[in-house]
Protein backbone atom coordinates (compact mmCIF):
# COMPACT_ATOMS: atom_id res chain seq x y z
CA UNK A 1 0.00 0.00 0.00
CA UNK A 2 1.42 3.09 -1.29
CA UNK A 3 1.52 6.34 1.48
CA UNK A 4 -0.78 9.38 0.52
CA UNK A 5 0.84 12.54 -0.23
CA UNK A 6 -1.89 14.36 1.41
CA UNK A 7 -3.70 13.50 4.19
CA UNK A 8 -7.34 15.15 5.79
CA UNK A 9 -8.70 13.80 8.83
CA UNK A 10 -11.83 15.24 10.56
CA UNK A 11 -11.33 18.24 9.07
CA UNK A 12 -14.78 20.74 10.21
CA UNK A 13 -15.50 24.58 9.75
CA UNK A 14 -18.35 26.05 10.11
CA UNK A 15 -19.47 29.72 9.14
CA UNK A 16 -22.06 30.42 11.10
CA UNK A 17 -24.70 27.73 10.98
CA UNK A 18 -23.26 26.32 7.67
CA UNK A 19 -20.91 23.86 8.25
CA UNK A 20 -18.96 24.10 5.06
CA UNK A 21 -16.83 21.25 6.25
CA UNK A 22 -18.35 18.46 8.33
CA UNK A 23 -15.81 15.64 9.27
CA UNK A 24 -13.48 15.24 6.26
CA UNK A 25 -11.56 12.75 5.87
CA UNK A 26 -9.67 12.03 2.81
CA UNK A 27 -6.05 10.46 1.05
CA UNK A 28 -4.62 11.79 -2.08
CA UNK A 29 -2.18 9.06 -3.68
CA UNK A 30 0.90 9.86 -5.43
CA UNK A 31 0.01 10.23 -9.31
CA UNK A 32 -3.78 9.73 -9.20
CA UNK A 33 -5.83 12.70 -10.54
CA UNK A 34 -8.89 12.66 -8.36
CA UNK A 35 -11.96 14.96 -9.39
CA UNK A 36 -14.33 16.51 -6.73
CA UNK A 37 -17.81 17.02 -7.60
CA UNK A 38 -21.00 18.38 -5.41
CA UNK A 39 -23.60 20.99 -5.59
CA UNK A 40 -22.86 24.55 -5.32
CA UNK A 41 -22.11 25.73 -1.73
CA UNK A 42 -21.33 21.61 -0.60
CA UNK A 43 -18.12 22.88 0.93
CA UNK A 44 -15.61 21.99 -2.19
CA UNK A 45 -13.87 25.60 -2.44
CA UNK A 46 -13.73 25.44 1.30
CA UNK A 47 -11.40 22.31 1.54
CA UNK A 48 -9.09 24.15 -1.01
CA UNK A 49 -9.11 26.63 1.17
CA UNK A 50 -8.18 24.73 4.16
CA UNK A 51 -5.52 22.89 2.03
CA UNK A 52 -3.57 25.44 1.08
CA UNK A 53 -3.75 27.79 4.87
CA UNK A 54 -6.24 29.64 3.00
CA UNK A 55 -8.70 28.88 5.62
CA UNK A 56 -8.26 27.17 9.23
CA UNK A 57 -10.33 24.50 10.31
CA UNK A 58 -11.76 24.42 13.73
CA UNK A 59 -10.58 20.71 14.01
CA UNK A 60 -9.12 18.14 12.05
CA UNK A 61 -5.27 17.57 10.79
CA UNK A 62 -3.85 17.83 7.37
CA UNK A 63 -0.61 16.02 6.59
CA UNK A 64 1.59 16.78 3.18
CA UNK A 65 4.11 13.96 2.37
CA UNK A 66 4.00 13.03 6.52
CA UNK A 67 4.31 16.48 7.90
CA UNK A 68 1.69 18.52 9.46
CA UNK A 69 0.82 21.55 7.67
CA UNK A 70 -2.20 22.73 9.17
CA UNK A 71 -1.21 26.47 10.53
CA UNK A 72 1.58 27.22 8.22
CA UNK A 73 0.64 30.06 6.15
CA UNK A 74 -0.41 29.94 2.34
CA UNK A 75 3.26 30.91 1.17
CA UNK A 76 4.68 28.53 3.66
CA UNK A 77 2.52 26.00 1.94
CA UNK A 78 3.24 26.71 -1.06
CA UNK A 79 7.23 26.10 -0.38
CA UNK A 80 6.32 22.79 0.77
CA UNK A 81 4.93 21.71 -3.04
CA UNK A 82 1.38 22.36 -3.18
CA UNK A 83 0.19 24.41 -5.88
CA UNK A 84 -3.25 25.96 -6.54
CA UNK A 85 -5.11 27.76 -9.35
CA UNK A 86 -8.44 29.03 -8.75
CA UNK A 87 -11.88 29.28 -9.43
CA UNK A 88 -11.32 33.25 -10.66
CA UNK A 89 -8.25 33.05 -12.15
CA UNK A 90 -5.88 34.94 -9.98
CA UNK A 91 -3.73 37.11 -12.65
CA UNK A 92 -1.58 40.25 -12.60
CA UNK A 93 -3.83 41.85 -15.02
CA UNK A 94 -1.86 45.50 -15.58
CA UNK A 95 1.34 42.84 -16.92
CA UNK A 96 1.51 40.75 -19.75
CA UNK A 97 0.98 37.38 -19.76
CA UNK A 98 4.89 36.54 -20.01
CA UNK A 99 5.34 39.16 -17.20
CA UNK A 100 2.94 36.84 -15.14
CA UNK A 101 5.11 33.80 -15.91
CA UNK A 102 7.99 35.74 -15.58
CA UNK A 103 7.51 36.45 -11.82
CA UNK A 104 6.07 33.05 -11.30
CA UNK A 105 9.36 31.72 -12.19
CA UNK A 106 11.28 34.67 -9.84
CA UNK A 107 9.26 33.52 -7.07
CA UNK A 108 11.03 30.28 -7.46
CA UNK A 109 14.13 31.75 -7.60
CA UNK A 110 13.39 34.25 -5.22
CA UNK A 111 12.76 37.79 -6.00
CA UNK A 112 15.41 39.56 -3.63
CA UNK A 113 17.50 41.03 -6.06
CA UNK A 114 16.55 44.53 -6.74
CA UNK A 115 18.78 45.46 -9.82
CA UNK A 116 18.85 42.87 -12.42
CA UNK A 117 15.39 43.04 -14.86
CA UNK A 118 12.61 40.43 -14.53
CA UNK A 119 12.58 40.04 -18.20
CA UNK A 120 16.57 38.89 -17.85
CA UNK A 121 17.36 36.41 -20.46
CA UNK A 122 17.07 33.46 -18.08
CA UNK A 123 13.41 34.43 -17.13
CA UNK A 124 12.51 35.28 -20.28
CA UNK A 125 13.62 31.85 -21.48
CA UNK A 126 11.85 29.77 -18.88
CA UNK A 127 8.64 32.13 -18.82
CA UNK A 128 8.36 31.29 -22.75
CA UNK A 129 8.79 27.64 -22.03
CA UNK A 130 6.34 27.19 -19.63
CA UNK A 131 3.80 28.84 -21.50
CA UNK A 132 4.96 27.15 -24.75
CA UNK A 133 3.94 23.76 -22.43
CA UNK A 134 0.70 25.01 -22.35
CA UNK A 135 0.12 26.08 -25.30
CA UNK A 136 0.14 30.34 -24.57
CA UNK A 137 3.28 31.46 -26.52
CA UNK A 138 1.00 33.29 -29.11
CA UNK A 139 -0.74 35.72 -26.23
CA UNK A 140 2.62 36.24 -24.34
CA UNK A 141 2.57 39.89 -24.67
CA UNK A 142 -0.73 40.45 -24.22
CA UNK A 143 -1.97 41.85 -21.19
CA UNK A 144 -3.50 39.29 -18.86
CA UNK A 145 -6.66 41.41 -18.72
CA UNK A 146 -7.16 40.85 -22.45
CA UNK A 147 -7.02 36.82 -22.39
CA UNK A 148 -10.28 34.84 -23.03
CA UNK A 149 -11.34 32.75 -20.25
CA UNK A 150 -10.01 29.39 -21.27
CA UNK A 151 -6.56 30.82 -21.96
CA UNK A 152 -7.07 32.64 -18.77
CA UNK A 153 -7.19 29.58 -16.36
CA UNK A 154 -4.21 27.95 -18.03
CA UNK A 155 -2.16 31.16 -17.55
CA UNK A 156 -3.45 30.53 -13.68
CA UNK A 157 -2.77 27.04 -13.68
CA UNK A 158 1.18 27.24 -15.55
CA UNK A 159 1.90 30.12 -12.90
CA UNK A 160 1.37 27.25 -10.15
CA UNK A 161 3.05 24.83 -12.53
CA UNK A 162 5.69 27.70 -12.41
CA UNK A 163 6.91 26.67 -8.80
CA UNK A 164 6.91 22.65 -9.65
CA UNK A 165 4.35 21.74 -7.20
CA UNK A 166 4.02 18.15 -6.35
CA UNK A 167 0.33 18.22 -5.55
CA UNK A 168 -1.35 20.83 -7.29
CA UNK A 169 -5.46 21.58 -6.52
CA UNK A 170 -7.20 23.35 -8.87
CA UNK A 171 -10.64 24.86 -8.47
CA UNK A 172 -12.99 24.29 -11.24
CA UNK A 173 -10.37 24.54 -14.14
CA UNK A 174 -13.11 24.91 -16.98
CA UNK A 175 -16.18 27.04 -15.48
CA UNK A 176 -17.06 29.99 -17.32
CA UNK A 177 -14.89 28.70 -20.50
CA UNK A 178 -16.68 27.87 -23.57
CA UNK A 179 -17.83 24.82 -24.16
CA UNK A 180 -16.48 24.72 -27.53
CA UNK A 181 -12.88 25.33 -25.65
CA UNK A 182 -13.62 23.14 -22.79
CA UNK A 183 -11.85 19.81 -23.82
CA UNK A 184 -8.84 21.23 -25.34
CA UNK A 185 -8.12 23.10 -22.21
CA UNK A 186 -8.66 20.09 -20.24
CA UNK A 187 -6.60 18.34 -22.51
CA UNK A 188 -4.15 20.58 -22.11
CA UNK A 189 -3.50 20.72 -18.70
CA UNK A 190 -3.86 16.98 -17.89
CA UNK A 191 -1.04 16.87 -20.46
CA UNK A 192 1.23 19.21 -18.94
CA UNK A 193 0.32 17.97 -15.40
CA UNK A 194 0.89 14.32 -16.63
CA UNK A 195 4.77 15.21 -17.97
CA UNK A 196 5.61 16.78 -14.91
CA UNK A 197 4.38 13.89 -12.65
CA UNK A 198 1.91 16.07 -10.97
CA UNK A 199 -0.54 14.90 -8.74
CA UNK A 200 -3.46 16.53 -9.29
CA UNK A 201 -7.38 17.33 -7.06
CA UNK A 202 -9.81 19.50 -9.16
CA UNK A 203 -12.83 20.68 -8.61
CA UNK A 204 -15.68 19.51 -11.47
CA UNK A 205 -19.14 20.55 -12.71
CA UNK A 206 -18.93 18.66 -16.04
CA UNK A 207 -19.52 15.36 -15.43
CA UNK A 208 -17.76 14.42 -19.14
CA UNK A 209 -14.66 15.98 -18.07
CA UNK A 210 -14.65 13.98 -14.51
CA UNK A 211 -15.47 10.73 -16.40
CA UNK A 212 -12.56 10.64 -19.06
CA UNK A 213 -9.62 12.39 -17.06
CA UNK A 214 -9.89 11.29 -13.28
CA UNK A 215 -8.56 8.28 -11.67
CA UNK A 216 -11.29 8.33 -8.46
CA UNK A 217 -14.00 10.81 -7.64
CA UNK A 218 -14.95 12.49 -4.36
CA UNK A 219 -18.76 13.29 -4.05
CA UNK A 220 -19.33 16.59 -2.02
CA UNK A 221 -22.13 17.11 -0.08
CA UNK A 222 -23.10 19.80 3.12
CA UNK A 223 -19.35 19.44 3.89
CA UNK A 224 -19.13 15.85 3.86
CA UNK A 225 -17.19 13.23 1.42
CA UNK A 226 -20.42 10.99 0.19
CA UNK A 227 -18.77 8.75 -1.51
CA UNK A 228 -15.36 7.92 -2.85
CA UNK A 229 -14.04 5.67 -5.93
CA UNK A 230 -13.60 5.67 -9.44
CA UNK A 231 -15.71 7.10 -11.69
CA UNK A 232 -17.86 4.66 -13.26
CA UNK A 233 -18.62 3.14 -10.66
CA UNK A 234 -19.36 6.86 -9.02
CA UNK A 235 -21.20 8.33 -11.79
CA UNK A 236 -23.47 5.03 -11.78
CA UNK A 237 -24.31 5.60 -8.22
CA UNK A 238 -28.06 6.46 -8.29
CA UNK A 239 -27.94 8.37 -5.26
CA UNK A 240 -25.45 10.39 -6.33
CA UNK A 241 -27.30 10.81 -10.00
CA UNK A 242 -30.45 12.03 -8.13
CA UNK A 243 -28.13 14.13 -5.34
CA UNK A 244 -25.96 15.29 -7.30
CA UNK A 245 -25.75 15.14 -11.07
CA UNK A 246 -29.30 15.73 -11.34
CA UNK A 247 -29.38 18.81 -8.83
CA UNK A 248 -26.39 19.60 -11.52
CA UNK A 249 -28.44 18.89 -14.85
CA UNK A 250 -31.21 21.04 -13.33
CA UNK A 251 -28.88 23.79 -12.53
CA UNK A 252 -26.85 24.23 -15.97
CA UNK A 253 -30.28 23.87 -17.58
CA UNK A 254 -32.15 26.71 -15.18
CA UNK B 1 8.38 55.52 -22.65
CA UNK B 2 11.23 53.86 -24.48
CA UNK B 3 14.41 53.96 -23.21
CA UNK B 4 15.99 55.85 -25.78
CA UNK B 5 12.88 58.92 -25.23
CA UNK B 6 13.66 58.24 -20.90
CA UNK B 7 17.30 58.89 -21.51
CA UNK B 8 17.38 61.52 -23.95
CA UNK B 9 15.06 63.43 -21.94
CA UNK B 10 16.85 63.06 -18.85
CA UNK B 11 19.85 64.33 -20.75
CA UNK B 12 17.64 67.39 -21.91
CA UNK B 13 16.57 67.90 -18.54
CA UNK B 14 19.98 68.10 -17.08
CA UNK B 15 20.92 70.28 -19.77
CA UNK B 16 18.05 72.83 -19.06
CA UNK B 17 18.65 72.64 -14.99
CA UNK B 18 22.35 73.19 -14.99
CA UNK B 19 21.87 76.46 -18.06
CA UNK B 20 18.94 77.69 -15.31
CA UNK B 21 20.97 77.54 -12.85
CA UNK B 22 23.95 79.11 -14.32
CA UNK B 23 21.92 81.61 -16.34
CA UNK B 24 19.59 82.75 -13.34
CA UNK B 25 21.58 82.45 -10.25
CA UNK B 26 18.59 83.75 -8.04
CA UNK B 27 16.92 80.40 -9.30
CA UNK B 28 19.75 77.92 -8.38
CA UNK B 29 18.14 77.95 -4.46
CA UNK B 30 14.64 76.95 -5.91
CA UNK B 31 16.04 74.14 -8.72
CA UNK B 32 17.94 72.83 -5.41
CA UNK B 33 14.73 72.39 -3.32
CA UNK B 34 13.13 71.28 -6.54
CA UNK B 35 15.28 68.33 -6.69
CA UNK B 36 14.85 67.42 -3.40
CA UNK B 37 11.20 67.54 -3.35
CA UNK B 38 11.72 65.35 -6.46
CA UNK B 39 13.33 62.88 -4.63
CA UNK B 40 10.86 62.81 -1.39
CA UNK B 41 7.85 62.66 -4.58
CA UNK B 42 10.47 59.78 -5.75
CA UNK B 43 9.86 57.72 -2.97
CA UNK B 44 6.17 57.87 -2.68
CA UNK B 45 5.96 56.83 -6.12
CA UNK B 46 7.11 53.87 -4.89
CA UNK B 47 4.60 53.34 -2.64
CA UNK B 48 2.11 54.22 -5.64
CA UNK B 49 3.20 51.56 -8.05
CA UNK B 50 1.69 49.32 -5.04
CA UNK B 51 -1.24 51.35 -5.08
CA UNK B 52 -0.82 52.73 -1.72
CA UNK B 53 -0.94 56.34 -1.25
CA UNK B 54 0.97 58.07 1.54
CA UNK B 55 -0.76 61.23 3.12
CA UNK B 56 2.06 61.55 6.04
CA UNK B 57 5.28 61.05 3.64
CA UNK B 58 6.75 64.34 4.46
CA UNK B 59 6.83 63.61 7.97
CA UNK B 60 10.48 61.59 6.54
CA UNK B 61 11.35 64.77 4.94
CA UNK B 62 11.24 66.78 8.23
CA UNK B 63 13.13 63.88 9.93
CA UNK B 64 16.08 64.15 7.57
CA UNK B 65 15.77 67.89 7.57
CA UNK B 66 15.24 67.63 12.01
CA UNK B 67 18.66 65.66 11.32
CA UNK B 68 20.73 68.20 10.00
CA UNK B 69 19.79 70.77 12.86
CA UNK B 70 20.24 68.46 15.81
CA UNK B 71 23.61 67.47 14.47
CA UNK B 72 24.84 70.24 12.72
CA UNK B 73 26.15 71.92 15.52
CA UNK B 74 28.26 69.50 16.28
CA UNK B 75 29.14 67.82 13.25
CA UNK B 76 29.02 70.74 10.41
CA UNK B 77 29.87 68.83 7.64
CA UNK B 78 27.67 68.28 4.20
CA UNK B 79 28.72 65.03 3.36
CA UNK B 80 28.31 63.03 6.76
CA UNK B 81 24.97 64.58 7.93
CA UNK B 82 23.57 63.85 4.18
CA UNK B 83 24.10 60.38 4.40
CA UNK B 84 23.29 59.95 8.31
CA UNK B 85 19.79 62.01 7.79
CA UNK B 86 19.06 59.44 5.23
CA UNK B 87 19.90 56.34 7.52
CA UNK B 88 18.11 57.49 10.23
CA UNK B 89 15.39 58.23 8.01
CA UNK B 90 15.34 54.81 7.05
CA UNK B 91 15.51 53.10 10.25
CA UNK B 92 12.69 55.20 11.26
CA UNK B 93 10.84 53.79 7.65
CA UNK B 94 11.53 50.17 8.77
CA UNK B 95 9.96 50.65 12.25
CA UNK B 96 6.86 52.65 10.87
CA UNK B 97 6.79 50.05 7.90
CA UNK B 98 6.37 46.93 10.14
CA UNK B 99 3.43 48.02 11.22
CA UNK B 100 1.99 50.56 8.19
CA UNK B 101 2.61 47.69 5.82
CA UNK B 102 -0.04 46.01 7.07
CA UNK B 103 -2.83 48.19 6.44
CA UNK B 104 -3.57 49.10 2.91
CA UNK B 105 -5.68 51.41 0.91
CA UNK B 106 -7.28 54.31 3.03
CA UNK B 107 -5.98 52.79 6.01
CA UNK B 108 -2.52 52.94 4.89
CA UNK B 109 -2.81 56.38 3.48
CA UNK B 110 -4.51 58.12 7.12
CA UNK B 111 -2.00 55.58 9.07
CA UNK B 112 0.70 57.35 7.42
CA UNK B 113 -1.16 60.70 7.53
CA UNK B 114 -1.98 60.17 11.59
CA UNK B 115 1.89 59.39 12.33
CA UNK B 116 3.16 62.25 10.28
CA UNK B 117 0.51 64.19 12.63
CA UNK B 118 1.96 63.11 15.75
CA UNK B 119 5.62 63.94 14.81
CA UNK B 120 4.51 67.55 13.77
CA UNK B 121 3.08 67.97 17.45
CA UNK B 122 5.89 66.61 18.93
CA UNK B 123 7.95 69.46 16.40
CA UNK B 124 5.65 72.07 17.65
CA UNK B 125 4.99 71.32 20.99
CA UNK B 126 8.92 70.53 22.66
CA UNK B 127 10.00 73.72 22.61
CA UNK B 128 12.59 73.95 24.95
CA UNK B 129 14.31 70.79 22.40
CA UNK B 130 13.06 71.90 19.05
CA UNK B 131 11.91 76.21 19.47
CA UNK B 132 8.79 75.04 18.36
CA UNK B 133 6.89 76.74 15.42
CA UNK B 134 10.06 79.05 15.42
CA UNK B 135 11.89 76.45 14.32
CA UNK B 136 16.29 75.70 13.95
CA UNK B 137 18.96 77.68 12.26
CA UNK B 138 21.67 75.37 10.40
CA UNK B 139 24.71 77.03 10.85
CA UNK B 140 27.23 76.85 8.34
CA UNK B 141 27.94 73.57 7.12
CA UNK B 142 31.61 72.46 5.67
CA UNK B 143 32.06 70.62 2.37
CA UNK B 144 34.75 67.36 2.73
CA UNK B 145 36.53 69.99 5.49
CA UNK B 146 36.57 72.99 3.38
CA UNK B 147 34.15 76.09 4.13
CA UNK B 148 33.47 77.61 0.56
CA UNK B 149 32.28 80.84 -0.23
CA UNK B 150 28.71 81.70 -0.91
CA UNK B 151 28.58 80.69 -4.47
CA UNK B 152 30.30 77.31 -4.54
CA UNK B 153 28.43 76.40 -1.68
CA UNK B 154 25.26 76.93 -3.32
CA UNK B 155 26.82 75.06 -6.79
CA UNK B 156 28.12 72.19 -4.31
CA UNK B 157 24.65 71.87 -2.85
CA UNK B 158 22.95 72.22 -6.91
CA UNK B 159 25.17 69.81 -7.50
CA UNK B 160 24.96 67.17 -5.15
CA UNK B 161 20.84 67.60 -5.49
CA UNK B 162 21.41 67.10 -9.30
CA UNK B 163 23.60 63.99 -8.36
CA UNK B 164 21.38 62.14 -6.06
CA UNK B 165 18.65 62.39 -8.33
CA UNK B 166 20.17 60.77 -11.08
CA UNK B 167 21.54 58.49 -9.00
CA UNK B 168 18.11 57.58 -7.51
CA UNK B 169 16.29 57.74 -10.09
CA UNK B 170 18.48 55.52 -12.11
CA UNK B 171 18.26 52.96 -9.32
CA UNK B 172 14.57 53.48 -8.44
CA UNK B 173 14.23 52.37 -12.64
CA UNK B 174 16.19 49.60 -11.58
CA UNK B 175 14.23 48.50 -9.23
CA UNK B 176 11.03 49.10 -10.73
CA UNK B 177 11.61 46.65 -13.56
CA UNK B 178 13.09 44.00 -11.13
CA UNK B 179 11.34 40.56 -10.32
CA UNK B 180 11.13 42.46 -6.28
CA UNK B 181 9.48 45.77 -8.33
CA UNK B 182 7.31 43.50 -10.58
CA UNK B 183 6.36 42.14 -7.28
CA UNK B 184 5.50 45.39 -5.47
CA UNK B 185 3.03 46.13 -8.65
CA UNK B 186 1.53 42.98 -8.19
CA UNK B 187 -0.30 43.96 -4.61
CA UNK B 188 -1.93 46.89 -6.38
CA UNK B 189 -3.63 43.83 -8.70
CA UNK B 190 -4.01 40.21 -6.99
CA UNK B 191 -2.10 40.63 -3.98
CA UNK B 192 -3.76 36.95 -3.09
CA UNK B 193 -1.70 35.36 -5.57
CA UNK B 194 1.29 36.65 -4.64
CA UNK B 195 1.10 34.90 -1.49
CA UNK B 196 0.33 31.87 -3.69
CA UNK B 197 3.69 32.41 -5.03
CA UNK B 198 5.54 32.09 -1.81
CA UNK B 199 5.86 35.81 -1.78
CA UNK B 200 5.58 37.28 1.02
CA UNK B 201 3.88 40.42 -0.60
CA UNK B 202 4.28 42.28 3.16
CA UNK B 203 8.03 42.24 2.96
CA UNK B 204 8.32 43.74 -0.82
CA UNK B 205 6.22 46.45 0.08
CA UNK B 206 8.48 46.93 3.79
CA UNK B 207 11.53 47.30 1.75
CA UNK B 208 9.75 49.54 -0.72
CA UNK B 209 8.43 51.56 2.00
CA UNK B 210 12.40 51.79 3.36
CA UNK B 211 13.67 52.83 0.35
CA UNK B 212 10.94 55.75 -0.27
CA UNK B 213 11.37 57.14 3.71
CA UNK B 214 15.52 56.99 2.92
CA UNK B 215 15.26 59.05 -0.08
CA UNK B 216 12.43 61.05 1.68
CA UNK B 217 15.53 61.79 4.61
CA UNK B 218 18.28 62.68 2.45
CA UNK B 219 15.20 65.31 0.54
CA UNK B 220 14.78 66.67 3.89
CA UNK B 221 18.46 66.95 4.55
CA UNK B 222 19.31 68.45 0.97
CA UNK B 223 16.39 71.17 1.99
CA UNK B 224 17.33 71.49 5.18
CA UNK B 225 21.34 72.32 4.21
CA UNK B 226 19.66 74.57 1.38
CA UNK B 227 17.23 76.59 3.25
CA UNK B 228 18.86 76.59 6.37
CA UNK B 229 16.14 76.49 8.42
CA UNK B 230 13.68 74.05 9.38
CA UNK B 231 10.71 74.49 11.03
CA UNK B 232 7.67 72.21 12.24
CA UNK B 233 5.99 72.86 8.63
CA UNK B 234 7.95 70.54 6.95
CA UNK B 235 6.31 67.71 8.75
CA UNK B 236 3.02 69.22 8.22
CA UNK B 237 -0.33 67.47 6.10
CA UNK B 238 0.12 70.07 3.62
CA UNK B 239 3.65 69.50 3.16
CA UNK B 240 2.72 65.49 2.51
CA UNK B 241 -0.22 66.85 0.12
CA UNK B 242 2.32 68.64 -1.79
CA UNK B 243 4.38 65.75 -2.68
CA UNK B 244 1.00 63.77 -3.60
CA UNK B 245 -0.02 67.33 -5.76
CA UNK B 246 3.89 67.08 -7.17
CA UNK B 247 3.41 63.36 -8.17
CA UNK B 248 0.18 63.55 -9.51
CA UNK B 249 1.41 66.77 -11.68
CA UNK B 250 4.78 65.34 -12.48
CA UNK B 251 3.52 61.59 -13.52
CA UNK B 252 3.94 58.44 -11.86
CA UNK B 253 4.70 56.70 -15.36
CA UNK B 254 8.50 57.31 -15.29
CA UNK B 255 11.65 58.03 -12.63
CA UNK B 256 11.61 61.05 -14.42
CA UNK B 257 7.93 62.42 -13.47
CA UNK B 258 8.90 63.40 -9.86
CA UNK B 259 11.18 66.31 -10.82
CA UNK B 260 9.75 67.14 -13.58
CA UNK B 261 6.75 67.95 -11.74
CA UNK B 262 8.86 69.42 -8.93
CA UNK B 263 10.70 71.54 -10.71
CA UNK B 264 7.41 72.93 -12.78
CA UNK B 265 5.88 73.50 -9.36
CA UNK B 266 8.70 75.20 -7.77
CA UNK B 267 8.98 77.75 -10.94
CA UNK B 268 5.47 78.42 -11.19
CA UNK B 269 5.61 78.65 -7.04
CA UNK B 270 7.66 81.08 -6.95
CA UNK B 271 6.66 83.52 -10.32
CA UNK B 272 3.35 82.83 -9.19
CA UNK B 273 3.89 84.12 -6.02
CA UNK B 274 5.18 87.28 -7.20
CA UNK B 275 2.83 88.20 -9.45
CA UNK B 276 -0.40 87.12 -7.84
CA UNK B 277 0.01 86.60 -4.57
CA UNK B 278 -3.30 86.17 -3.43
CA UNK B 279 -4.31 84.18 -6.28
CA UNK B 280 -1.88 81.39 -6.54
CA UNK B 281 -3.29 78.91 -4.40
CA UNK B 282 -6.28 78.95 -7.12
CA UNK B 283 -3.82 78.60 -10.23
CA UNK B 284 -2.12 75.32 -8.33
CA UNK B 285 -5.71 74.11 -7.77
CA UNK B 286 -6.95 74.91 -11.25
CA UNK B 287 -3.27 73.46 -12.97
CA UNK B 288 -3.96 70.19 -10.68
CA UNK B 289 -7.52 70.40 -12.34
CA UNK B 290 -6.48 70.23 -15.59
CA UNK B 291 -3.87 67.68 -14.98
CA UNK B 292 -6.47 64.87 -13.56
CA UNK B 293 -9.19 65.86 -16.52
CA UNK B 294 -7.14 66.06 -19.47
CA UNK B 295 -3.31 64.74 -18.89
CA UNK B 296 -3.68 61.93 -16.30
CA UNK B 297 -0.42 60.60 -17.01
CA UNK B 298 1.24 64.10 -16.08
CA UNK B 299 4.01 66.64 -17.44
CA UNK B 300 5.64 63.23 -18.29
CA UNK B 301 2.92 61.48 -20.05
CA UNK B 302 2.39 64.61 -21.83
CA UNK B 303 5.97 65.00 -22.93
CA UNK B 304 6.65 61.42 -23.86
CA UNK B 305 3.16 61.35 -25.70
CA UNK B 306 3.68 60.59 -28.87
CA UNK B 307 6.22 57.19 -27.56
CA UNK B 308 3.31 56.34 -25.35
CA UNK B 309 0.77 56.59 -27.95
CA UNK B 310 2.02 53.92 -30.02
CA UNK B 311 2.73 50.97 -27.65
CA UNK B 312 -0.71 51.61 -26.49
CA UNK B 313 -2.12 51.64 -30.23
CA UNK B 314 -0.77 48.77 -30.93
CA UNK B 315 -2.01 46.61 -27.83
N1 LIG C 1 -15.16 32.88 3.99
C1 LIG C 1 -16.44 32.48 4.16
N2 LIG C 1 -17.24 33.15 5.02
C2 LIG C 1 -18.52 32.75 5.21
N3 LIG C 1 -19.09 31.71 4.59
C3 LIG C 1 -18.35 31.00 3.72
C4 LIG C 1 -16.98 31.36 3.45
N4 LIG C 1 -16.47 30.49 2.54
C5 LIG C 1 -17.48 29.63 2.26
N5 LIG C 1 -18.59 29.93 2.96
C6 LIG C 1 -19.86 29.19 2.92
O1 LIG C 1 -19.55 27.83 3.08
C7 LIG C 1 -20.32 27.02 2.20
C8 LIG C 1 -19.39 26.23 1.30
O2 LIG C 1 -18.78 27.14 0.38
P1 LIG C 1 -17.76 26.67 -0.74
O3 LIG C 1 -17.30 27.90 -1.43
O4 LIG C 1 -16.73 25.80 -0.15
O5 LIG C 1 -18.70 25.84 -1.70
P2 LIG C 1 -18.36 25.16 -3.10
O6 LIG C 1 -18.65 23.71 -2.95
O7 LIG C 1 -17.02 25.52 -3.55
O8 LIG C 1 -19.48 25.80 -4.01
P3 LIG C 1 -19.40 26.29 -5.55
O9 LIG C 1 -19.66 25.10 -6.40
O10 LIG C 1 -20.52 27.27 -5.64
O11 LIG C 1 -18.07 26.91 -5.79
C9 LIG C 1 -21.24 27.97 1.44
O12 LIG C 1 -22.49 27.98 2.09
C10 LIG C 1 -20.55 29.31 1.56
O13 LIG C 1 -21.50 30.35 1.55
MG1 LIG D 1 -16.24 26.66 -5.12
Amino acid sequence: MTVPLLSARGLRLAFGGVKAADGIDLDVMPGEFLAIIGPNGAGKTTFINMTTGYLRPQAGAIEYEGQAILGLAPRAIVRRGIGRSFQLPQLFTEHTVLENAALAIAARAGIWSPLVPLLRPGYRRDAMALLARFGLEGVAEARADALNEGARKLADIAMAVALEPRLLLMDEPTSGVAASEKMGVVETLVRVLREAGVTAVFVEHDMEVVARFADRVAVWSQGRILTLGPPAAVLADPAVRREVIGIEAAAAHG
Amino acid sequence: MSRRAEALLALLGVAALIFTAWAAPWLRFVLTVALAKGLGVLGLLLLLRAGQVSFGHAMFLALGAYTVAFAAPSVPETLVLLPAAALLAGVAGLLIGLFVVRYRDIFFGMLNLALSMVFYSVLEKFYAVTKGTDGIRVPPLTIAGLEPVRETQEWVMFGLALGLALLCALGVRAYLASPMGQALAGIKTRETRLEFLGVPARRVLLFAYVLSATMGGAAGALIAMTSRHVTPQLAYWTSSGELIFIGILGGAGSALGPFLGAAAFELVRVYAAAAVADAWQMILGGVLLAVILFAPGGLIGILSGRAQQRPAGRA
